[in-house]
């Protein structure tokens, strides 16, 4: 094992400046639930640790538009729990609780949750081949376990999903996410912080190295954030990764039709799905399960998946996800079955 | 091989159950090493390792964690429980007591982590103001498994707190 070393940072200045110093073995650590979980798996071997945790990034403040400003220290139950999201951007307060467990929620963030790795059997396990683990070994997924993995956006190097929760709901709501690199500030739009596997698939997300999150910041998006959902289907009820999930919202008219909508899916891609085309057939049409259901057949995201040997079945189960939970959420029953 | 002499060792301060304690470590040692390990603390249990089952749950400033994802290192502000610190004195704390009214257990291999986990669970449900039904139970329980399965009873005795029983 090689030695470790570890510091706390004060400030973001001091915790690039560290990250910097001690080049490619360092890393930020926030929650650990996850890089202290690779650690012990050998996936991760770093040499220096900047704990990140204590950064002036633990705060949620309400925005001029009426959105949201949220710490990327701030843990996911407490943004689960705060009263301004669960009233509303339900879909993101439901999405978090869906992930993990109490536990781990009060260690993890949302830096860290974004920038959670894959859960691809193989690449957790060092002694398979992994592209994204180890670039040019070959993607063993291809062909074995891919159960659980991409059916949407996968190159011939890499089908692996990414797995967080909350990052479908900030999706969906159209989150952006704030970060600090060489060049000062930056706003990345989700979904464009996780990027497709392409020819790169050890490269997540396009942040540079050294490059911090210190916030995301949610638009106000008045009755249709109020108006929005989150459903994961997975194999146990509780307390496992997605299968596939969605994050939802829709906004009624007085005259029945969609306003507005908003739709994500997780467990289909390396990223965060946003099913636009779905969205733009759907905003005008009436809200009726009919227009759900020709949305989601037409589409053109889902019509072009390109499923593995063994998990053709997550193309009918997005659809039927779509479908069921824009019908609930459009008649307001979308409450009673969780 | 890195010969052990050469691995960086860190001095740190731990708060665990009212009292500091300073210990030197390799900075990779998990919270959960250093309380078996370093302070003969062994209630917390280790089961999976990796987040998935719950036996190695502590309280930090009263919050309930995974101490086998924690680094002891990144803790040292904390105030740390653990099951030898819940009972005051003779008196065992409610959540105990319900758990030995209840037969919440059969080995007992899980049960420290269950009740650290309930007690930190039951106040997140008071701050939040939400009433606990067995299925809400059931649901933020979630991350503490049981090979012995004795959900029922668990579910009931913390179900008995929540009620004020
Ligand atoms: C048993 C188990 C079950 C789980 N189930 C689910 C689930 O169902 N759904 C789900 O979504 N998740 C699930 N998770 C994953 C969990 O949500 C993540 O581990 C957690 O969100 C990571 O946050 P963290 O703060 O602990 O990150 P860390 O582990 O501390 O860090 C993760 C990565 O992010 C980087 N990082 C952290 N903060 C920053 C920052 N501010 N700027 C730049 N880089 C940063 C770190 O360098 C590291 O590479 C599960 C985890 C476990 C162990
Ligand atoms: S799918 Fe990606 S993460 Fe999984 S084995 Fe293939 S390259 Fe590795
Ligand atoms: S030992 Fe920590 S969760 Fe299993
Ligand atoms: S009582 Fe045996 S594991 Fe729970």
């Amino acid at each position: 094992m090689r030695p470790l070393t570890y510091e706390r940072a004060g400030d973001a200045g001091a915790a690039r400046a560290a990250l910097a110093q001690h080049g490619r073995g360092a890393r930020y650590l926030a929650g650990g639930t996850n890089l202290v979980d690779l650690m012990k798996l050998g996936v991760e071997a770093p040499t220096h640790l900047v704990d990140v945790r204590h950064l002036p990034y633990d705060r949620i403040d309400d925005t001029e538009d009426g959105g949201l400003r949220i710490g990327a220290t701030v843990t996911n139950n407490a943004l689960a729990a705060d009263a301004r999201v669960r009233e509303s951007y339900p879909v993101l307060s439901q999405a978090l609780l869906a992930g993990a467990s109490g536990q781990l929620r009060n260690l993890a963030t949302v830096g860290g949750n974004l920038l959670q790795r894959t859960r691809c059997a193989y690449f957790q396990d060092v002694t398979k081949p992994c592209n994204k683990r180890d670039p040019g070994t070959g993607c063993p997924a291809r062909e074995g376990d891919h159960r659980n993995l991409a059916i949407l956006g996968h190159s011939e190097a890499c089908v692996a999903t990414h797995p967080s929760d909350m990052a479908v709901a900030l999706v969906a709501l159209g989150a952006t996410v704030h970060v600090l690199g060489d060049t000062g500030e930056r706003e990345i739009a989700m979904p464009g912080l996780h990027r497709l596997p392409g020819d790169e698939p050890q490269r997540d997300t396009v942040l540079a190295p050294g490059e911090l999150i210190t916030a995301v910041q949610l638009p106000g998006l008045g009755r249709l954030g109020v108006r929005s959902h989150y459903r994961k289907v997975r194999d146990r009820a509780s307390y496992a990764f997605a299968v596939v999930s969605i994050a939802a919202a829709v906004d009624v008219a007085a005259d029945g039709t969609i306003a507005d909508c908003r739709i994500a899916f997780g467990g289909l891609a390396h990223v965060p799905w946003r099913a636009e085309a779905a969205e733009a057939r759907l905003r005008g049409a009436p809200a009726t399960e009919a227009s759900f259901a020709a949305a989601a057949a037409a589409d053109a995201e889902l019509a072009a998946a390109r499923p593995l040997r063994d998990n053709g079945f997550k193309v009918p189960l997005a659809r039927n996800l779509l479908v069921r939970t824009l019908v609930e959420l459009s008649e307001g029953t979308e409450g009673a079955a969780r | 091989m890195t010969d052990v002499s050469e691995i960086p060792r860190t001095d740190l301060v731990l708060h665990v159950n009212g009292a500091g304690h300073r210990i030197r470590v390799d900075p990779r040692t998990t919270l959960l090493d250093v309380l078996r390990e370093h302070l003969g603390l062994t209630g917390a249990k280790k089961g999976c390792d990796h987040g998935q089952c719950g036996a190695c749950t502590v309280l930090l400033d009263g919050r309930r964690v995974n101490s086998c994802l924690a680094l002891a290192v990144a803790h040292q502000d904390a105030e740390i429980l653990t099951i030898e610190g819940l009972a005051d004195g003779e008196r065992l704390h409610p959540v105990q007591e319900a758990f030995l009214e209840r037969d919440a257990y059969q080995c007992g291999y899980c049960t420290p982590g269950q009740i650290c986990s309930a007690v930190g669970m039951l106040a997140e449900a008071r701050a939040e103001g939400t009433e606990l039904d067995a299925d809400e139970i059931r649901e933020r329980m979630s991350g503490n498994l049981c090979r012995c399965g004795a959900y029922v009873n668990i579910v009931d005795a913390i179900g008995d707190v929540a009620a004020g029983g």
